[in-house]
């Protein structure tokens, strides 16, 4: 209920906001960042880039909104982008969630970039300084160079940045740390001062950079971290309020690294595991709910015999290995299915509705995932569906016939493109239900069973035998 | 055992007596056959409890994959389906080739299903449907039993079949084959024909051709029905038990059947033109003549009747013979006299091993082995001759029947394997009239000698099934509208009798005092009986104890998955899949696989690939040209493999964990097809002392064919040492390149191996030269085979 609230409360604002800056469209040139730090995190094939911002205003009015800048690139393959408010000193810091949206500036800046919108929970005033701090997940964005390896080497990437931070406002002072997975670093651009310690190379400090300054540079290094990507996953949720919530999903699994080219030799494979195919993967994790029960794993063709159930009280883990190893380019689809028990996860509202409280994302650890759609089969004959979620989606609304039904079943369909983990949240989807159609059912089967006898009865006592 | 059904000599006394006995027979028997069906449906599931939901071996690979095409593209493109996946480049018209009843039966039940909105995959409904017709197979052989020797030899026959191993062999669920609901028809078609050969009713003999047309739709073994009828009606002619009965049940079968059995595009025009119809002609022209003459003989006078048999006689051997002389010239004009290669393997059970290796070398074409009968039909064997006994007494026509349904089968079963099938249900209803009546002797004997039983018991006791059936042998004789109407267990005849009953009580009283006498002759000592009554009980013991066993253990498992039990714990080999898997998620969707032929269905269904030979093995030429490319030397096979556009060889081998029927085991058969259409391939070159060999002592000629090659390229690196589990031997050449093919997928257990046709190498300059001359010769002799050096090297 307090998550509904809260949704409306930030649906409510969002608008306001964006009225807001309707009205005044004029550049926020007022601020100045006195003190920049971003730490990029390479280890495996999601990105997150955490940027600490010092901001201080430095114009004559009290300015609310802080602008970021990121090219066009990394906007394709931008998954998440948020942002946080540090307040308090030392370590008794507290921080506050702040809203971003993505937002154009009128006058042509003099470089292609796309921008997005800090809305700072206060104004800051004149000559006031906060510290923000804004985290960016990139996906799909470490381009594998070569493209095509053999079984026995291992994969190496292209990681493309700019050493000066793209911002519209003029940055004091920047540091930028970029962690690679390992120390087998091919090359990278140099801009002084440059630094590399262990897996960890530094860019900076720099001093006083104009707004827009950039200096392209590239990290090319050895990531041999599964790139498992699942290009869709359709999930669906069905509720039965004779007390089980059956959740099957519909995995596409590529491995979206360097493509597998050439022979695959399983005794090389088998043998000499560390050095051959580094890059591919066999087992995947998927973290059910607890109470999980009936657990299937299997694709179009059957059962794929090679998993591990284990449950204890707080969650359920299973281990999954698809078919067969997957190295670059390869694919594989499989469905995982499992029964849950409703009482976990259907409650009921205030206002006489029911809602459903279920997690938005993907139960594979570390998945990311393309296009990700939910789908939330409702009981025959509930109305109002509205769903909740705490980032935009498309929803649209479906009817779905199964097991004996005559009217269908409102099926509530949510979709998120580029879907990382760190997305994972709850979501609800409201609805009434009357609980006398429960019984619909059952009850039809029962009185078609009795129409049968009945038929049968009179069969037997009609005679139609034209000779007397 | 004493199933109280329609008694016919109802004392007035008795009768409401029974009444009661009659409802109370009829809603037992009701919910034996139930339980017989559940019993049936359920022996069948082990696979699926064992194992999984999922469809097994190779042929249902391709029933199901034509199941899944007519669910989704609907009744008319499946007629008209031309498949471009399996024999390239030739493809298959398969609505033209293809029974189709199994699938059109399954296909109904998805629709049905669907349109109820209980959303069941193809795949389950395929995976059931061999269950639930073994069920409706194991009723009908109640009815075809009870229309034999009664109700109670009905029930026993059902139980019998509803767990006899031979059928559960072919309807686990999950095993998707023709067979299936084939032998539900085969047994419904015979009951309907007994039926109406007892009742002489035409509704019946229509219902009778329909079932008919529902065998033909469903499995090329219709031919049994249509030559089993016509050799019995012929043997009712020749026994002087020719009746219009008779003629109801035969004329319409043959005429509505053949038009209707030429309504299905595989049998066509092959339903008046092959020799495996000719017996059903044959015997419609001599019923007609025989009808004729005793219609003649029932207007004219005796005399007259003598002189008309001399002139009809003289006359017509001669046109008969002229008849006769042309159909023998037309038959005789075709290369295989009319008959197919399989139904003269039939007659001549060395034919196929003469002249078509390719039959032969289907393990289910063999001779069975005399274990094979002891596993397959159990202690029904001890049984048969005892309910071919029983069938003599007496005989009846419906009884006639089952004597020559059990010894043609049993020929048949001889012959093939796979024809066991038919004897199982015929070995059933014999057992089953056999355990039947003796179980009705020996409890009848009982009840006389147990002091406390009562006169009325002993009257019951009369009215056991072979009462019933002696009353219906008197019925046919007598021949009467109302005797044979009465014989019907429907409520109408129930109605009859109750007239019938007040009529001649003391008639049935006569009756009855005469059969208590009889019987009191007949009964054994009460010790004997008892014990031989416990004999009896232990044998079904032991049945169902074995079929049990057979349906959990020996008949259940997919072949598709494989299990062993080791010490920790159950091991799963699912190679098989994860290659498929691997075919059709990482290659382009037009790719063509090549592989032995036992692959094909499987391919084409799971991994969704383009194969060049499956199981249909309709051609030859092609099946030996992938023969020939396997025990080709690598690049001779390459050429081959090119020509044929294949760009993926998978392979099946076994070396590595001991699984017997791989490729290697399965290479003399390549080797003499491919021989058979290409001589070049000569079987002496692989064998040395008359064995195909993998080890140090094998053939040159072996160790480089291209078979050889794929199965233990760097097999050698597994273990160092290169044993095979198989062979049980450590095998001859260990460390070899491949020059034409590369590996491009082995499974986890190195059952598949999947190789890829290296495309042809880039001309090194300098000896681009020297080959020039020689490069447009090379590509021209595609398939020719010959050892050339190659020149790309």
């Amino acid at each position: 209920m307090e998550a509904w609230i809260r949704a409306r409360v930030t649906l409510a604002l969002t608008l306001f906001a964006l009225l807001f800056f309707v009205s005044r469209s004029s550049p926020p040139r007022q601020f100045v960042i006195s003190n920049a730090e971003r730490r990029i995190d390479l280890s495996s094939h999601i990105i997150n880039v955490h940027l600490t911002l010092k901001v201080e205003n430095t114009g004559t009015r009290p300015a609310s909104e802080v602008v970021l800048a990121l090219t066009p690139t990394e906007v394709d393959h931008l998954a998440m982008v948020d942002a946080l408010a540090i307040k308090g000193k030392r370590k008794k810091t507290t921080s506050v969630h702040l809203e971003v949206k993505p937002t154009e500036l009128p006058d042509a800046p003099p470089i292609d970039a796309k921008y997005f919108t800090i809305y700072l929970a206060d104004p800051l005033n004149s000559g006031e300084s906060t510290t923000l701090e804004v985290l960016y997940v990139f996906m799909h964005f470490l381009e594998p160079f070569p493209a095509e390896i053999a079984q026995s080497e291992s994969q190496l990437v292209f990681y493309h940045d700019t050493a000066l931070i793209l911002s519209p406002y003029h940055i004091k002072q920047q540091t930028t740390f970029i962690k690679t997975p390992s120390t087998k670093v091919e090359s990278f651009i140099r801009v002084e001062p440059t630094n590399r310690v262990g897996t960890e190379i530094k860019y900076g400090p720099y001093e006083d950079c104009p707004p827009y300054s950039i200096s392209p540079i590239h990290v090319h290094f050895e990531n041999n971290s599964p790139f498992a990507v699942v290009e869709e996953l359709v999930q669906e949720i069905e509720i039965s309020h004779w007390g089980n919530i059956q959740v099957t999903e519909h995995y596409t699994l590529v491995h979206a690294g360097a493509r597998h080219k050439g022979v695959f030799s399983r005794v090389d494979y088998q043998s000499r595991q560390f050095s051959n195919g580094a890059s591919s993967f066999r087992y995947l994790l998927a973290r059910l709910p607890a109470r999980v029960h009936s657990v299937y794993y299997r694709d179009e063709i059957g059962n794929i015999s090679s998993s591990h159930l284990r449950t204890n009280s707080l969650k359920s883990e299973l281990e999954i290995e698809p078919r067969y190893p997957l190295f670059g380019g390869w694919k594989a689809t499989f469905v995982i299915g499992y029964g849950l028990p409703l009482q976990d996860f259907l409650f009921e509202s205030s206002d006489d509705k029911r809602y459903l409280n279920f997690t938005f994302g993907c139960p594979l650890i570390g998945m990311v995932v393309d296009k990700l759609t939910i789908k939330v089969v409702l009981p025959e004959g509930s109305t109002d569906p509205s769903p909740v979620v705490p980032f935009p989606v498309e929803h649209r609304l479906e009817a779905k016939y199964s097991s004996l039904d005559v009217i269908g079943r409102t099926v509530v369909v949510l979709e998120k493109k580029n879907f990382v983990p760190m997305h994972n949240s709850h979501f609800q989807v409201y609805y009434t239900f009357n609980p006398i159609f429960m019984l619909a059912e059952p009850l039809m089967l029962a009185s078609a069973f009795f129409m049968f006898f009945v038929a049968c009865v009179a069969y037997i006592h009609i005679d139609l035998s034209i000779r007397k | 055992m004493a199933a109280p059904e329609t008694s016919t000599a109802a004392v007035p006394t008795l009768y409401t007596n029974n009444t009661l006995r009659n409802a109370f027979g009829g809603v037992l028997s009701f919910f034996i056959l139930l339980l017989i069906g559940v019993l049936a449906f359920s022996i069948r599931l082990f696979s699926v409890i064992k194992y999984e939901s999922v469809i097994h071996e190779f042929d249902p690979y391709f029933n199901y994959r034509v199941t899944q095409f007519l669910t989704k593209k609907g009744i008319y493109e499946f007629w008209n389906w031309f498949d471009d996946r399996t024999w390239y480049p030739l493809g298959r018209v398969i609505g033209g080739t293809v029974y189709p009843g199994l699938t059109l039966t399954a296909g109904t039940i998805w629709w049905l299903l669907n349109s109820l909105n209980i959303p069941l995959s193809v795949e389950t409904v395929c995976v059931f449907t061999a269950p639930i017709f073994s069920a409706f197979a194991s009723w009908a052989t109640y009815l075809l039993t009870k229309e034999v020797k009664g109700a109670g030899a009905g029930l026993t026959a059902a139980v019998l079949l509803a767990m006899v191993p031979s059928y559960i062999s072919r309807s686990v669920a999950g095993s998707y084959d023709n067979e299936a609901v084939a032998i539900f028809a085969l047994i419904f078609t015979f009951y309907l024909y007994l039926k109406t050969l007892n009742t002489g009713s035409l509704f019946y003999a229509t219902l009778n051709s329909l079932a008919y047309f529902y065998m033909v739709c469903s499995w090329g073994g219709y031919t049994f029905i249509i030559n089993l009828i016509p050799m019995h009606v012929l043997l009712c002619i020749v026994t002087g038990r020719y009746s219009s009965r008779l003629y109801i049940a035969y004329a319409p079968l043959v005429v509505l059947g053949t038009l209707l059995a030429a309504l299905v595009p595989v049998v066509g025009f092959n339903a008046v033109m092959t020799s495996e119809h000719f017996a059903s002609f044959l015997v419609f022209i001599i019923i007609h003549v025989v009808a004729f003459v005793y219609h003649i003989k029932g207007i004219l006078s005796p005399k007259m009747f003598k002189v008309a048999v001399t002139l009809v006689v003289t006359v017509g051997l001669a046109v008969c013979c002229a008849v006769i002389a042309v159909l023998i010239a037309l038959v005789a004009s075709s290369p295989t006299k009319g008959w197919s290669g399989r139904s003269l393997s039939l007659l001549d059970p060395t034919y196929a091993s003469k002249y078509i290796p390719i039959i032969a070398s289907v393990s289910e074409h063999q001779p069975p082995t005399w274990p094979s009968y002891f596993m397959d039909i159990n202690v029904l064997a001890f049984l048969v001759p005892a309910g071919i006994i029983a069938c003599f007494l007496p005989l009846s026509d419906a009884s006639s029947f089952i004597v020559l349904y059990i010894a043609t089968s049993v020929y048949f079963s001889g012959v093939m394997v796979r024809l066991m099938l038919v004897l199982a249900p015929a070995a059933c209803i014999t057992s089953g009239i056999a355990l039947s009546e003796a179980f009705d002797v020996l409890t009848g004997s009982i009840k006389f000698q147990l002091p406390g039983v009562t006169s009325n018991a002993e009257v019951d006791a009369g009215e056991t099934s072979s009462d019933t059936s002696e009353a219906q042998t008197d019925e046919v004789k007598a021949e009467k509208p109302d005797d044979t109407s009465k014989n019907r267990p429907s409520k109408k005849s129930k109605k009859k009798e109750r007239e019938l009953a007040e009529n001649p009580p003391a008639k049935a009283t006569a009756k009855a005092k005469a059969k208590a006498e009889k019987k009191r002759l007949l009964a054994l000592p009460l010790e004997a009986s008892v014990i031989s009554l416990l004999l009896l009980v232990v044998l079904g013991a032991f049945y169902v104890v074995h079929s049990v066993w057979a349906a959990a253990e020996a008949y259940s498992a997919p072949s598709i998955v494989l299990t062993t039990r080791s010490r920790d714990g159950l091991h799963v080999f699912d190679d098989f899949r994860e290659a498929y898997a691997w075919l059709s998620h990482n290659t382009d969707v037009n790719d063509k696989v090549a592989s032995w032929w036992d692959y094909g269905y499987q391919t084409t269904a799971m991994a969704n690939r383009t194969v060049i030979v499956d199981n249909n093995t309709w051609n030859n030429t092609h099946i030996a040209t992938v023969g020939t490319a396997m025990s080709s030397p690598e690049r001779a096979a390459w050429e081959i493999f090119h020509s044929l556009d294949v760009k993926y060889v998978l392979v099946v081998f076994g070396g590595l964990i001991g699984y017997p029927s791989d490729d290697i085991n399965k290479f003399l058969w390549m080797v003499r097809i491919g021989g058979g259409v290409f001589p070049h391939i000569k079987e002496p070159d692989y064998l040395r002392d008359g064995q195909y060999r993998i080890d140090s002592q094998a053939t040159p000629t072996m160790l480089n064919c291209l078979m050889y090659k794929l199965s233990y390229y760097r097999f050698v690196e597994t273990d160092g040492k290169a044993y095979d589990r198989v062979r049980r031997t450590e095998i001859g050449k260990k460390y070899f390149k491949l020059t034409h093919f590369e590996e491009v997928f082995t499974t986890h257990h190195w059952m598949v191996r999947i190789y890829k046709l290296k495309p042809l190498k880039n001309r090194i300059r300098g000896k681009a030269k020297k080959s020039k001359s020689k490069t447009s010769s090379t590509s021209s002799s595609k398939r020719s085979g010959t050892k050339k050096k190659n020149p790309w090297l």
